[in-house]
């Protein structure tokens, strides 16, 4: 395909990106409670690790009214209102990868949670975003394992 | 001399007990989110069947762990010290009281040709074409599929690496009981025509096949428009609506996060999905969530009006699913061709 009008940057900032996935390339977590309650614990995790919730998508319900089976599945949106309009203003080109969220489905009857690592989405030679990431990465990692600790 | 050996029996419970507590914390920490609590799988495939764990040794399980699956989901988990990997093993065998097979490391002489007509006609159905997989991964309980269990890739190095020739000739021939996977010698196969097979799954080795995503792939795509923000998000919509997809939505970008007369009105998201497209990217990877909705946001930012996206190779590239970065191709293409329509 020909692309006249449309720029598409590449923004190679001398960060070296590794192909080969290791382990720790994205969270993901599995708690042993329902979906519903799974996603309220989440909700409650989310405000108390400082964060405000945005807005949640109901996967399954555009899937389902569409004729498709599936079982429970949200997108849930959040972030720091400061912190979000900091980088949007100071760095657009991060715009569309913000909010952050969290994937969460129903398996059988566990519930699975899926989030990407900040650090490695958002790549910037910044010090003063770079702490930002680094706190992000380090709430996502503290408010799932809060959630993987979940007991039936 | 008594006292001696009840020493050294009481440090080896202590030893065996201590593995199996970091082999649990370890699966914990790296394994229970695809495989499962007990081993009964999910994103990943079951680890717990007597079945597999007869025919599984413990070079295949450290192997499988080291090298993990390329493109099929698995991770390879390449800082795992021998003692980690050890411990891991350990507690994957509670799962079952099976017991851990060794096999000979020697080549199985077959006609990889005469092994690829057979695979044709009777594994592909299931392993793909030429060995890929079958389409998605694992379980998965939370949406109807094919198969109860997706039939792992047989073209793949970390598989070809993990296990010998005498594993897989047994696996044909035995079958996994409580999988879809039947012994081939109960199938009418002969024990030529299954070592032909073996020799052909072999010569994968020197034909591997991968879908990678490029190292300089951009992170995000963008597309000024000349026309004014509002102008821009009416012409983005119709051409969203002009690539079969439905609008789900449209909203201010910190709508949610401020308060409603605080949003900035000068970056507009615009949602959309196809249920069709969005059911077939669940069933080849359940984590797609992390993409969804579709999204194209019109930022006017220094006097200029941009349609933005995220680059969805950029995000499938920590995935490690060959299948997903095909999808995420066509998804950047569709990105594009939307932002440029309605930006012309
Ligand atoms: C009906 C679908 C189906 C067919 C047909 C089938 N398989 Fe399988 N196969 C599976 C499934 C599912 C598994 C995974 C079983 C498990 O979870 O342990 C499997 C497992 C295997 C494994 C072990 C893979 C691993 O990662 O441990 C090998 C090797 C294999 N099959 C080879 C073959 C060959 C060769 C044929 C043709 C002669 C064949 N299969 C036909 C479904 C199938
Ligand atoms: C992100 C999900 C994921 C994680 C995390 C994961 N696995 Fe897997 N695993 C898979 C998938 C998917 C397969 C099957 C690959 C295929 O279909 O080709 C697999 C296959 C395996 C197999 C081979 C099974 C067979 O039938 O041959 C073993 C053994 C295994 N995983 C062990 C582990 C262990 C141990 C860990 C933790 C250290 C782990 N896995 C972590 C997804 C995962």
């Amino acid at each position: 395909m020909k692309l006249n009008r449309l720029k598409v940057f590449v923004l190679l900032a001398g960060l070296s990106l590794s192909t080969l996935v290791t382990a720790e390339e994205m969270f993901m977590t599995r708690t042993q409670q329902t979906f519903p309650e799974a996603m309220l614990a989440l909700q409650a995790e989310i405000k108390s690790h400082g964060y405000k919730l945005s807005r949640v998508q109901r996967v399954d319900i555009g899937l389902t009214k569409s004729g498709y089976k599936t079982d429970k599945y949200r997108v849930v949106f959040f972030g720091k209102p400061d912190e979000i309009k900091w980088i949007a203003d100071t760095y657009p080109e991060w715009i569309p990868y913000l909010p952050l969220k969290i994937a969460i489905f129903s398996e059988a009857q566990d519930t699975l949670l899926i989030a990407s690592d900040p650090e490695k989405i958002f790549l910037t030679d910044d010090p003063k975003l770079k702490k930002v990431l680094a706190r992000w990465k380090k709430d996502i990692g503290s408010l799932l394992n809060k959630m993987a600790e979940l007991k039936e | 001399m008594r006292l001696i050996a009840l020493f050294c029996l009481l440090l080896a419970v202590n030893g065996h007990s201590l593995a199996s507590s970091l082999g649990e914390s370890l699966y914990q920490k790296n394994c229970i989110a695809c495989h499962g609590a007990d081993g009964k799988g999910g994103v990943g495939v079951p680890l717990a069947l007597d079945s597999f764990q007869a025919q599984a040794s413990d070079r295949f399980l450290r192997n499988t762990i080291k090298f993990g699956r390329e493109g099929r989901v698995m991770p390879a988990f390449k800082s795992l010290s021998e003692d980690e990997l050890n411990a891991l093993v350990g507690y994957i065998r509670t799962f079952s009281s099976a017991t851990p097979p060794t096999y000979s490391q020697k080549p199985i002489k077959g006609d990889a040709k005469l092994g690829a007509q057979l695979y044709a006609k009777n594994c592909a159905a299931c392993h793909g074409a030429e060995g890929l997989g079958g389409k998605g991964t694992g379980v998965t309980f939370s949406r109807p599929r094919d198969l109860p269990i997706i039939a792992p890739a047989l073209n793949n190095a970390g598989f070809l690496k993990s296990a010998s020739d005498a594993m897989i000739q047994k696996t044909l021939q035995q079958g996994r009981k409580g999988t879809p996977m039947v012994s081939f010698l109960k199938h009418g196969m002969s024990k030529q025509d299954i070592n032909d097979i073996v020799a052909y799954i072999r010569s994968f080795e020197k034909n591997q096949q991968r879908n990678e995503i490029a190292k300089d792939e951009p992170y995000y795509l963008e597309a000024e428009s000349s026309m004014n923000l509002e102008e821009t998000v009416a012409s983005l919509k119709q051409a969203i609506v002009g690539k079969n997809y439905r609008l789900i939505r449209t909203q201010n970008f910190d709508n949610g996060l401020v308060k409603e007369t605080q949003e900035d009105k000068k970056k507009v998201v615009v949602y959309f999905c196809n249920f069709k497209l969005l059911n077939e990217a669940l069933t080849v990877d359940p984590r797609v969530g992390l993409f969804l909705p579709c999204r194209l946001t019109v930022v006017e930012h220094k006097g200029k009006v941009k349609i933005m996206a995220i680059n969805p190779l950029h995000l499938s590239r920590f995935f490690n699913n060959d299948e997903l970065n095909n999808l995420c191709k066509g998804m950047r293409e569709t990105y594009e061709v939307i932002m440029e329509e309605a930006t012309l």
